[in-house]
């Protein structure tokens, strides 16, 4: 049901939107509907799957289990903000590398949860790495290529640190 | 040394960069402008009659825009010509729980939500047929009126091959077994969803995401009652499919429907757990299986029952039958073979094809089966397969003509990589190695519709900046296909993949493709591309050899520069060669198409699936550790061998056996598509049980490349059969763990638990069910068959 659209303000990607929404709507509804952010997937809207993962403050949260009034100015981080300008993330050309994307639907999820981690833990272990993207689920790859991606982009990131 | 630029390279691939910036548009991510928000009204019934519809208190409803029910599109549809059995939506009867009524059209989600519970649908409940036991039996209760068989029998056949009593006969031993396979869910992450736009011009055009556009394309026309030239089918990237948006569905026709009706776009996206209604999935399979062997391990003959639990509609379950028999002689020697399939209907959402269709129930029961063998014989199970191999270039006994074959290969490898003979039987209590091999269709020899016409076409245009665009009917449903006809025609024209834009899945703009089915891309639609791209660059290789004063065969393409092979200094650009061609020759457009060469199959009636121009093969090892405490299964690894002909893109062939393994150790453990009275009791990612990363195995894939003579440069399939061996790899491993024979599927902590504290050796079917002799239903089966064909002569 509806019951009356109001304003919301939210810091996504660095820039500040200010949308009418329905206030019930969850963060996910209103990136994607409100905002034209359709990189963010929905699988289930139950919290389910992973695939709505974004970040707020660097932390991997469900979009479909946010409503975007609790978030203030909490910054938050799809992935059309994971690349700096032109620059592609590592995360992202080492995913393209190792086809850790099929389908691709699942990826932005687990592109976020991936950048969670290695923002936090820059050199993981593969176990690191399988608990980081557990509540992510994938359907096609069988994670092992996301491990490798990973992996090589954890290398990378550490290499171009002095 | 490969002589290949592009082929065998680890590329990304094409459609890479739009996955991983967020800029894929899937059909659900598609705005447009004044577009309406649609919803489906759904059974609470397994079986019933609708008396009375009522939409008018939906239709007064602030922000409604129009609704529609099943009286609006009557039209009989279905995958399947032969065997339509389906409407758009609901009419008269609902036939499980779940199954669509009536669309609404508003102006929010939300809106269109809230109408549903204002839409008027009282029913007559009936009594619901759950299982196979009771759909054979029932003759009381019918699902549908006239199948011409007894009960709730959708379809039986039966074929015999060689001297199959001659051959039992003769055999030095019998073994008998039962084995049941649960059905389970393709569960893609992304839910279906379609937008339809009907424009002020009369034409309809549907983005979808769907595996078959051109079939899609043809039961709109058939349903909407518009022409198919006013009808416009864009398939979008899937987001995961697995065979689960391969028929025509009720939320493509409403979205249509309902944007004719309002002359406004619509969506209808659909929830998760509507999705567990719209199945498509796996059947459940009961089967029975009896094999004569000398003491030698050579088969002499083989009877394969299947029993196919339908679910509510046909979808592709005549297709799904034919399966469960005809790939069976593909991988061993079997000199007679008689297959009995029957697939009934039942009140539940219809099953279709998944991943390995039709093939993967048989497999597991004929490679758990084979591992008793071998252990009757006292046969290492890998030595046992590898005795009893079906030759390359031969054909089999029921008429499949095989070309390369690689099982051995694979066998070798799987055998080699982990030390299988060393563990096998010495491995301490509670830990276990089992082996399986398999194979799998390079596409469907036939089309589902009887034609002449080619069942993949592309064309390749080139353009003056020496770009090249593919245009071909495929859909990318996340199997990498974009990538590889991109890969062909770089590799024929010498320029890179990332120089090629393919454009794929719009009936539009692209020759007709059959679709992303039966993992028939690669070959066939690879082939058409081959031929299309092989076109252009013999005009290209003309124009460049006459610019460079050599001999044609002195040309050669590659790394965007057209060159001669005896001073490769001596080159044009392709761009400039590409120039000089359209220059002489006009513009650069040419086209290829591939249908699969007559005479690969037999001569009877049935002979139609199991064909194809080239089977793949595969071999798995899983290890596994079972907990004797809780029961709980760990596959450890699954080390999984596949003969894709030849790697096109290895990343891409590496991850399909990666993720058939995931798939296949899911259903071996956990996944069940399971029911109680009529609702099913999991519809959520919460209940039905996809393994995380936590659960998943180490996976390990190798590529094994045998050359087929016909697939495109040598490629053959590789997105189905590496699931294959992969269920009856963990059921033997369990086996060599813990002594008990897993016949059916999954394998839960509860079974194991339950087998171990009562020192079962075996769990699984006993046979059909206790209202059902299965011999007299198969005698009654075949009985009203032959009546039936009588019947058909007489009337000639």
């Amino acid at each position: 049901m509806n019951v009356g659209k109001v304003l919301v303000t939210l810091r996504v990607n660095g820039e500040s939107h200010t949308v009418a929404a329905e206030p019930h709507h969850t963060l996910l509804e209103v990136l994607r509907e409100e905002m034209g952010l359709t990189g963010t997937k929905h699988g289930c809207e139950l919290g389910e799957c992973g695939a709505c993962t974004v970040l707020v403050d660097g932390v991997p949260v469900l979009s479909c289990l946010t409503l975007p009034l609790e978030l203030g100015d909490a910054e938050v981080t799809t992935v059309e903000g994971l690349a700096s300008g032109p620059e592609l993330h590592p995360l992202q050309t080492a995913f393209a590398e190792e086809g850790a994307a099929q389908c691709g639907y699942c990826t932005p999820g687990m592109l976020l949860s991936a950048k969670a981690l290695l923002d936090t833990t820059p050199a993981p272990s593969r176990d690191q790495i399988a608990r980081a993207i557990a509540g992510n689920l994938c359907r096609c790859t069988g994670y092992t290529a996301i491990y490798e991606a990973v992996e090589k982009a954890a290398a990378v990131m550490g290499a171009k640190v002095p | 040394m490969s002589t290949f630029s592009v082929v065998g390279r680890r590329l990304p691939k094409v459609n890479a960069w739009a996955h991983l910036t967020g800029t894929a548009r899937y059909a659900d991510d598609i705005q447009l402008p004044r577009m309406l928000y649609g919803r489906l009204l759904r059974s609470p019934h397994p079986h019933a009659r609708i008396t009375r519809i009522d939409t008018s208190r939906a239709l007064a409803h602030e922000g409604v825009v129009a609704v529609c029910t099943g009286a609006d599109m009557p039209e009989l549809m279905g995958i399947m010509p032969s065997t339509q059995d389906e409407t758009a939506l609901a009419v008269d009867k609902v036939r499980y729980v779940g199954e669509p009524v009536a669309a609404v059209a508003a102006v929010d989600e939300d809106t269109a939500f809230d109408a549903l519970s204002l839409i008027d649908v009282e029913y007559e409940p009936l009594e619901p047929i759950l299982t196979i036991d009771e759909a054979l039996t029932r003759e009381d209760v019918r699902i549908h009126e006239s199948s011409g068989r007894p009960a709730n029998v959708f379809k039986d056949v039966h074929l015999e091959f060689g001297d199959v009593e001659g051959g039992f006969a003769s055999a030095d031993r019998v073994r008998e077994d039962w084995y049941f396979f649960e059905g389970t869910t393709h569960a893609p992450i992304e839910t279906h969803a379609s937008v339809a736009s009907y424009d002020g011009d009369g034409k309809l055009t549907l983005w979808t995401c769907t595996q078959v556009p051109h079939y899609l394309h043809r039961e709109l026309e058939k349903v909407l009652g518009i022409a198919r030239s006013r009808i416009r089918v864009i398939a979008t990237p899937n987001g995961g499919a697995f065979g689960g948006k391969s028929d025509p569905f009720a939320h493509e026709f409403a979205a249509c429907w309902l944007s004719m009706r309002t002359k406004r776009p619509v969506k209808i996206t659909l929830d998760r757990e509507e999705v567990f209604y719209a199945h498509r999935g796996r059947h459940p399979v009961l089967m029975h299986l009896r094999t004569g062997v000398m003491d030698s391990g050579e088969i002499t003959a083989v009877h394969f029952q299947s029993y196919l639990d339908g679910g509510a509609y046909a979808s592709y379950g005549i297709a799904t039958t034919y399966y469960t028999g005809a790939l069976m002689t593909v991988t061993y020697r079997i000199p007679a073979y008689k297959f009995d399939g029957v697939r009934v209907y039942t009140n539940k959402p219809p099953c279709g094809p998944k991943r390995g269709h039709g093939t993967t129930q048989p497999r597991f029961a004929f490679e758990c089966h084979l591992d008793k063998i071998a252990e009757d014989l006292g046969l290492d199970p890998v030595a046992y397969r590898h005795r009893i191999l079906q030759p390359p270039n031969s054909r089999t006994v029921n008429g499949l003509r095989i070309t390369s074959m690689g099982l051995g290969q694979c066998l070798d490898e799987v055998k080699r990589s982990t030390g299988f003979s060393e563990k096998h039987g010495q491995l301490p209590k509670g830990r276990g190695i089992g082996v399986a091999g398999s194979a799998y269709i390079s596409g469907a020899g036939l089309p589902i519709y009887w034609n002449e016409m080619p069942h993949s076409g592309a064309s390749v245009k080139i353009d003056r900046g020496g770009g090249v665009t593919v245009y071909c009917g495929t859909a990318e449903i996340g199997q990498g296909s974009d990538m590889v006809l991109a890969v062909v025609a770089a590799e024929q024209l010498g320029v890179l993949p990332e120089d090629v834009h393919v454009v794929s899945g719009d009936t539009a703009l692209a020759p007709v493709d059959l679709g992303s089915y039966s993992s028939r891309v690669t070959f066939m639609a690879g082939n058409a591309v081959h031929e299309a791209a092989g076109r252009l660059k013999a005009l290209i290789v003309e124009a460049a050899a006459a610019k460079l004063g050599i001999p044609a065969d002195r040309v050669a393409l590659a790394q965007r520069r057209v060159f001669d092979l005896a001073d490769p200094s001596r080159a044009l650009s392709f761009a400039e060669a590409a120039v000089l061609a359209e220059s002489k020759n006009g513009t650069l457009v040419s086209a290829g198409s591939y249908k699969p060469p007559k005479g690969i199959g037999g001569d009877y009636k049935g002979a139609g699936v199991g064909p194809s121009p080239a089977y793949s093969y595969q071999a798995a090892v899983a290890e596994v550790s079972v907990d004797l405490e809780t029961g709980v299964v760990t596959v450890d690894r699954i080390t999984n061998a596949h003969d894709c002909g030849r790697a096109l893109n290895p990343p891409n062939v590496e991850g399909q056996i990666e993720g058939s393994a995931y798939m296949g150790y899911g259903e071996a453990i956990a996944e069940e598509q399971v029911f109680r009275g009529g609702l099913h009791k999991k519809p959520s990612l919460l209940e039905y049980k996809l393994p995380t990363s936590l659960d998943t195995p180490d996976l390990r894939a190798i590529v094994v490349e045998t050359v087929d003579p016909e697939g495109p440069f040598g490629a053959k399939e590789a997105g189905e059969g590496p699931l294959n061996p992969v269920v009856p790899a963990i059921a033997n491993a369990v086996y060599d763990a813990i002594g008990v024979r897993f016949d059916e599927t999954p394998i839960t902590p509860a079974k194991v638990l339950d087998a171990l504290q009562k020192n079962k050796g075996r769990v699984g079917p006993e046979g059909l069910g206790s209202q059902t002799d299965p011999k007299a239903a198969l005698r009654r089966l075949t009985a009203t068959t032959d009546a039936r064909e009588k019947k058909k002569v007489g009337a000639r």
